[in-house]
């Protein structure tokens, strides 16, 4: 059918040019309409401050926030970077684990009837109290955090993992068995690419819960970093020192997001 | 003999308590025969491939393909399976879906692929949608991605679970053709399932009528018209008379 194969050929390209027309307006819908949102927040906030006339040493205008940003700079990115270290320490070694994890009880159903509940009573302990039982064992410096900051990246990942993994198209698995395919190549053919969807939106709650799993092991047994000093400006009543301090960390979050957002993109394209 | 099934019964369990898919059933295959298998949905003709093929054991009874055990030959990689559900790899463009037969196991490092995949992809019509992902391509496109996977091998056993199902009514005749032609050319051995009476006849040398479940050989029409096939035997008197007589014996099926 010659005829038909020309038709359908150049249907093919149509969509093509209109998807990448479309992928500039989703961008701008994307960037954009957050942008206007949180300008919006910003300008209620001082409304309602001037309003209310709320001291600035319980909530302070955004003025004031912008010009501790800005005159305070150093000592903010000084504390960012054992943050960054620890939030990504965390996602990477969490992730890991649970992805080891995920592949391990997929292929061994007794393996996993036995852990799962174990991981699922992990889960449930509040990370505020296993903050301070990690500092006991493992000391001041970078390792209790980032212990702390995988275990909060481990569950979500784990239980997407193995989701995942176990969403393989059944008629893909039969024809991995109809050409004698092993169980390696079953997994790398088949497997695995079917729960990358799973784990990328696993890692996009990971990019941000990471760095919260940070931000409260600097509660305690440290000196250093955006948990440290927004504890510290708690307690000084610097309060425009502790809004910049939590806008870093928020811009941190964010940014990790982003990027597990952009490498999603780029590995999981036939989902688009 | 190319597929010589004996006695088979297939009994899957089930929560509401067992399904006997298969009773019994018994037939033969010859080398280089195209035959087609038609019946009620859920007599198991879907079963009876997958015992072929290896995916599943019978419950008692014995299933020989080329002389041994199945799974000797699906080893050897001597069958070539189209399911009932395409089951292309969404990550994997036409092509790359294609020539996964080629990677799995290092087949094509060890053999001489007798097709290429781009070529493949012509013959059932996709040629320009190399590049295009499952998600871009219809049911019936996909299927055919599928028929050009499994032919990607040269496999001399091809069993087909209602490949052209999802096609309408034109594309259908041209795919009906194309089997033929391929068919006529590598005479392999194919076992055909379908819904279609006049494809059963159309295309097969031998169709058998399976009872509904637990599904058995109940009649077996041998279609005895000229060969090699073309579009106009489907207006002979002759055409018609095999269609009628296999509507007669589906008819005692039901
Ligand atoms: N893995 C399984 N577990 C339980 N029951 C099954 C399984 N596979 C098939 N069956 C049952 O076996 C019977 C035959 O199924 P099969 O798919 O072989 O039918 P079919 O003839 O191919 O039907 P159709 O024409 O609708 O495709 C059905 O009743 C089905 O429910
Ligand atoms: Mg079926």
């Amino acid at each position: 059918m010659p005829g038909g194969v020309d038709t359908a050929q150049s249907e093919l390209t149509i969509p093509a040019a209109a998807s990448r027309a479309g992928a500039g307006t989703v961008l701008v819908r994307r960037l954009l309409f957050p942008v206007i949102a949180i300008a919006a927040l910003v300008l209620l906030w001082d409304v309602v401050i001037r309003i209310f006339s709320v001291p600035p040493y319980v909530v302070p205008t955004p003025a004031s926030v912008g010009q501790a940003l800005v005159k305070e700079r150093a000592r903010l990115l000084d504390n960012s970077i054992p943050t960054i270290i620890e939030s990504l320490g965390g996602f990477a070694l969490g992730n890991l684990v649970a992805i080891a994890a995920a592949i391990a009880f997929v292929h061994n159903r007794t393996l996993e009837r036995v852990l799962y509940p174990v991981a699922v009573a992990v889960r449930t302990l509040p990370i505020v109290a296993i903050a301070p039982i990690f500092v006991l064992m493992l000391g001041n410096g970078y390792a209790p955090k980032i212990a702390i900051a995988a275990l909060i990246t481990f569950f979500p990942t784990l239980v997407n993992m193995v989701e995942g993994l176990e969403s393989a198209d059944p008629q893909a698995m039969e024809l991995m068995h109809v050409l004698s395919a092993s169980r390696t190549e079953a997994f790398r053919y088949v497997r695995w690419p079917s729960s990358l969807p799973y784990l990328f939106s696993a890692m996009r709650i990971a990019s941000t819960s990471s760095v919260l799993g940070a931000l409260v092991a600097e509660w305690i047994g440290t000196n250093r970093g955006l948990g440290y000093l927004i504890v510290l400006t708690t307690y000084d009543f610097r309060t425009a020192l502790l809004y910049a301090a939590m806008v870093m960390t928020s811009a941190i979050a964010l940014a990790f997001f982003f990027l597990v957002s952009i490498l999603e993109w780029v590995l999981v394209r036939w989902e688009r | 003999m190319d597929i010589v099934v004996r006695d088979v019964s297939m009994v899957f369990p089930a929560s509401a308590g067992p399904v006997r898919a298969l009773g019994n059933l018994s037939l033969d295959v010859q080398s280089g025969e195209l035959v087609a298998l038609i019946g009620p949905s859920g007599c198991g003709k879907s079963t009876l491939l997958r015992l072929i093929a290896d995916v599943v054991q019978p419950t008692s009874g014995t299933v020989e393909v080329r002389g041994g055990p199945p799974a000797r030959a699906r080893v050897a990689r001597e069958l070539g399976f189209v399911f009932q559900h395409p089951g292309l790899l969404l990550w994997r463009d036409a092509l790359a879906n294609v020539s996964l037969p080629l990677e799995v196991g290092g087949w094509g490092r060890r053999h001489q692929a007798p097709h290429q995949p781009a070529e493949l992809l012509e013959l059932v019509g996709l040629k320009g949608f190399e590049r295009a992902f499952p998600r871009q391509l219809s049911g019936g496109m996909q299927q055919r991605v599928a028929i050009a996977r499994a032919l990607v091998t040269g496999p001399p056993i091809l069993l087909m679970d209602e490949p052209f199902g999802a096609l309408d009514e034109i594309t259908r005749d041209h795919m009906n053709q194309e089997l033929l032609r391929i068919w006529a050319a590598t005479r392999t051995t194919i076992v055909f399932v379908t819904h279609s009476i006049a494809e059963a006849v159309y295309l097969a040398s031998r169709v058998f009528v399976f009872s509904p479940r637990p599904g058995r050989v109940i009649g077996e029409v041998a279609i005895d018209l000229p060969s090699p096939r073309v579009p106009a035997v489907k207006d002979t008197p002759e055409f018609v008379r095999h269609t009628a007589a296999l509507r007669r014996a589906l008819a005692q099926a039901a």
